[in-house]
């Protein structure tokens, strides 16, 4: 009755109590129990749910294992905060539980958030639910493959470039990664922080307009949140906008074969429903990856450097080797002498990425790209490329470092692996509104060729 | 002082904010006499996850400061992080400012008589720049190890540093007395040496004039001493300091750039750092405050109270000595104090039938000389003022009675008046003011006993 039911269902569900609050996480509860050991996507499971409303309205949800979770084990995938339970709530999840969330668990992710498959992680990978020998991609790995396999309606995870939308892709399932300043980073273990922004990942473009509804928003704790108003992205949805989308080839070069056929395949229905597809020049995404390894690298080597080892437990030969190699090379670049070579001149062509997405912006109001260059790889590729994570990601990079929105929704399945292929839509600078509503246009249109259906099947109750 | 070699000395002043919560969270920062750890929370523990949100008041306060000081605001400034590892530094970084300080180029003038009266020998030390940053938490060593409170940890701190103009430990003294006495007409900070809200650390080299180099550069090298919690002790330090290094180039070689501490019971500094240890801080932007920036509007929005030194110079234009108007302006409070009675008095004199030239002095010199107690409520201390400068009623009867008496018991006293030594009458006055026990003004008696000198023969 509830498998592959999406959040605002299940909320109908309980409202019409024809289900319980209890029955739902309960149901949850079992389906973790019967195929986590199989994909382990969470770290912690919480199953201290007590409620003497019965019908009170309770939704469950995931969240990845950077969130501090008052209470709650939060370990952000680390051995080094192994033992680490928050004594506070992160701004995204008290949102939510104010808004009458369940927390089901903290789900797996690259240690600290360091890379694009969760092979980081001290906890072992997260294998992908459509092929258990393959990354479930990452960092949020975990929250891709929870809501892809359905252990969890909906999860939260975060980005700092590519960290939602790249296991959105490879998991099957939709990704939002909001404007930078949009959500409150407020309890959000720091990777990089003039890049991380929390975001939802679910089963249909509704939810993630309801999640982030509640999850979007000025925060007193964090003074890179923008006082804009939150729109009512639910409701907007249903309003049938006409955009102008921009294609570029840059986003295309190198990108495999079967992917690129979907993005055309796209295109071509766009076309149909009467938008107007305009071809653009943007700067190719490979800059991005200079300046993203160098601003990321130095402030991970400031964010981790709190963990010295006198408080938390255990001290810094915890680190694994991606957290200890990228905080020798942020330590490098920001050092005396290196300053201006590396970080103040990444910061001058982050500034040049950034003018030139608001030119493009001028002629077209949405980007469609692909999310990967790749479906899904095997487990252990990671071994075999030093900057996996800034390769995997090249096509996130660039909204990243501009602070863009760019949702990623799954759009067919390769021939030769049947993995799932994503798209992504780029928008302007808090216009998720946008990006949401040609994203509910394309989903009603195509159901997205009915691959999350598919995903969520492959594990029945 | 050996004049072949002359001191540099730079400063370096910390000054705790009074601000009721912490730089970056909602904490109250006032922590002295706090149990250890009660005064925190995920922010200024430095938690995973945890974001600081800058405090208002207290950019607003560091404006102030440089503002008095004569800085120039920059109109874009920005916070960064100064990186190292010390356990009471949880976040294992301090947010600071590198490049983009709140004020800079400013200058402050100690008053001193010579340069109120002569604006030439003027003592003026220029100020290199203003930032706002946060304290540390505080390390208590024990016998059972060494615990951290981060009570401290967040209190806002601003940075003065002082270009290197000053030569000698006296005028050092000095501006840090006179920084003192405007923080806190300012009323921003208890700038307390002894409690640490206020803490200096001395740049001190020594330049050799033997090189006959007509353009003297700097010193290549510098040392800083720590942890001097008085005046007297910056003095002496200062001065022990400068010693140390004339010794060692008297013997043809150079002191070693390195950091001291400063050792109160024995006054003498001993090195605690050296320069190969020095720390690369790894400065970046802190990407978790957007910059700031302040348009003119607000910057003039921010206002001075009267400053100190302009007190003294408004107090001699109204006649009071520079001495009194000194002592006057160390203190607001006294200051203010001092111009409330001088203007309620004011009023009053009309209806008071009282001659009084130079009110202001006279007022001054009763606070000053404490011949009024000035813990009294304004109204009480005009009350007592006009009862003191009131022309006391005589008892002519009985000071005539005296007078005679006084007269009679020293005839020699007499004498001598009456041969022409005038000056005797001086010790006849006295002994009658004895007598009167001071109930009579010695203008008076004098005229009395003139007039009954006369009628003797």
């Amino acid at each position: 009755m509830l498998l592959g039911k999406s959040l605002v269902e299940i909320s109908k569900l309980i409202e019409k109590k024809d289900i319980s609050n209890k029955e739902v996480i309960d149901y949850f509860l079992k389906r973790i129990d019967k195929y986590d050991k199989k994909l382990n996507a969470y770290l912690t499971v919480n199953r201290y749910y007590k409620s003497d409303n019965f019908y009170k309205m309770i939704l469950p949800i995931a969240v990845k294992d950077n969130f501090c979770t008052q209470g709650i084990k939060t370990t952000a995938s680390s051995k080094v905060l192994k033992n680490f339970i928050p004594p506070y709530e992160s701004t995204v999840t008290k949102r939510l539980i104010d808004a009458s969330f369940f927390i089901l668990g903290k789900t797996n992710m690259d240690a600290w958030a360091h890379g694009s498959s969760t092979e980081t992680s001290d906890f072992g990978p997260t294998k992908n639910p459509w092929d258990l020998l393959c990354s479930a991609g990452g960092s949020s790995g975990g929250s891709a493959a929870v809501v892809s396999s359905y252990l969890a309606p909906a999860a939260i995870g975060s980005e700092t470039a590519g960290s939602i939308r790249q296991p959105a892709a490879w998991s099957g399932v939709i990704g939002l990664k909001p404007t930078y300043g949009r959500v409150s980073r407020y309890g959000l273990i720091a990777m990089a922080s003039s890049f991380d922004c929390p975001g939802p990942l679910t089963l249909t473009t509704e939810d993630t307009a309801f999640i982030l509804k509640i999850i979007a928003g000025k925060d007193k704790f964090d003074a890179t949140t923008t006082p804009n108003e939150v729109p009512d992205y639910v409701a907007s949805l249903k309003k049938k906008k006409q955009f102008i989308i921009g294609v570029t080839d840059e986003y295309l070069n190198g990108v495999d074969e079967e992917i690129n056929k979907s993005f055309y395949q796209l295109v071509k229905i766009l076309e149909k429903l009467g938008h107007q597809i305009k071809k653009i020049k943007l700067l190719s995404p490979k800059y991005s990856i200079s300046v993203y390894t160098i601003i990321q690298r130095a402030e991970v080597s400031s964010n981790l450097a709190r963990y010295d080892g006198i408080r938390y437990g255990n001290n810094r030969t915890f680190f694994g080797s991606e957290a200890k190699r990228r905080i020798m090379l942020g330590t490098y670049v920001l050092s005396y002498g290196y300053y201006d070579a590396y970080y103040k001149k990444a910061q001058k062509v982050r500034t040049l990425i950034i003018e030139d997405f608001k030119k493009v912006f001028k002629e077209v109001d949405i980007i469609l790209a692909p999310t990967t260059p790749i479906a899904a790889l095997k487990l252990g590729e990671f071994d075999k490329y030093p900057f996996f994570g800034e390769i995997m990601d090249v096509l996130n990079e660039p909204a990243a470092i501009a602070g863009i929105c760019a949702i990623s929704f799954p759009f067919g399945l390769t021939k030769k692996g049947n993995l799932p292929i994503g798209l992504q839509l780029m928008g302007r600078w808090f216009e998720e509104e946008n990006i949401l509503n040609l994203t509910y246009q394309i989903e009603k249109e195509t159901d997205f060729l009915g691959v999350i259906k598919k995903g969520v099947k492959k594990y029945p109750d | 002082m050996n004049d072949d070699y002359k001191p540099v000395i730079g400063l370096e002043i910390h000054i705790e904010l009074k601000t009721s919560s912490k730089m970056f969270c909602q904490c109250s920062s006032s922590y002295f006499a706090k149990p250890p750890n009660t005064q925190v929370c995920p922010v200024c523990l430095g938690m995973p996850g945890a974001l600081p949100v800058p405090n208002k008041k207290a950019i607003e306060w560091t404006i102030l400061i440089g503002k008095s000081l004569n800085c120039r605001i920059n109109s874009f400034s920005k916070f960064d992080r100064k990186h190292y590892f010390y356990p009471d530094l949880p976040k294992g970084y301090q947010i600071s400012q590198y490049d983009d300080p709140i004020a800079v180029d400013g200058w402050l003038e100690i008053a001193n008589k010579e340069s109120i009266i002569n604006q030439s020998t003027k003592k003026i030390f220029r100020i290199r720049r203003v930032h706002l940053e946060e304290d540390t938490g505080k390390l208590i060593h024990s016998q059972n190890g060494t615990l951290i409170d981060f009570n401290r940890s967040g209190v806002p701190l601003v940075e003065i540093v002082t270009e290197p103009d000053f030569d000698n430990s006296e005028d050092v003294k000095k501006f840090l007395e006179e920084l003192q006495v405007l923080i806190r007409y300012l009323d921003v900070s208890d700038a307390d040496m002894e409690k640490g809200t206020m803490r200096m650390e001395p740049n001190i080299s020594i330049i050799s004039q033997k090189s006959k180099v007509k353009e003297q550069k700097l010193p290549n090298y510098k040392v800083e001493v720590k942890n001097i919690n008085s005046f007297r002790f910056v003095k002496q330090a200062i001065d022990y300091e400068i010693k140390r290094q004339i010794e060692i180039l008297k013997e043809g070689k150079a002191p070693i750039q390195e950091t001291r501490g400063f050792d109160e019971k024995k006054g003498i500094t001993y090195s605690q750092r050296k320069k190969e240890e020095a720390a690369d801080y790894r400065y970046f932007p802190e990407p978790d405050i957007p910059p700031l920036v302040f348009s003119q509007g607000y910057v003039n929005s921010i206002k001075l109270p009267e400053l100190p030194l302009a007190k003294i110079k408004k107090y001699i234009s109204l006649g009071i000595r520079f001495e009194e108007a000194f002592i006057l302006t160390r203190n607001k409070n006294l200051a203010d104090y001092f111009e409330n009675i001088s203007s309620k008095f004011k009023i009053k004199i009309p209806n008071l039938n009282l001659k009084i030239e130079n009110v202001d002095q006279i007022i001054a010199n009763y606070i000053v000389n404490k011949k009024i107690d000035s813990n009294l409520p304004v109204n009480e201390f005009i009350n007592k003022l006009i009862e003191n400068l009131k022309p006391k009623e005589v008892d002519k009867k009985l000071l005539e009675e005296i007078i005679i008496k006084v007269l009679k018991n020293n005839q020699k006293a007499v004498l001598d008046y009456k041969k022409g030594k005038l000056n005797a009458i001086m010790f006849l006055v006295g002994q009658v003011m004895k007598e009167m026990k001071g109930k009579v003004e010695a203008k008076i008696v004098k005229e009395e006993v003139e007039k009954k000198l006369k009628n003797i023969n």
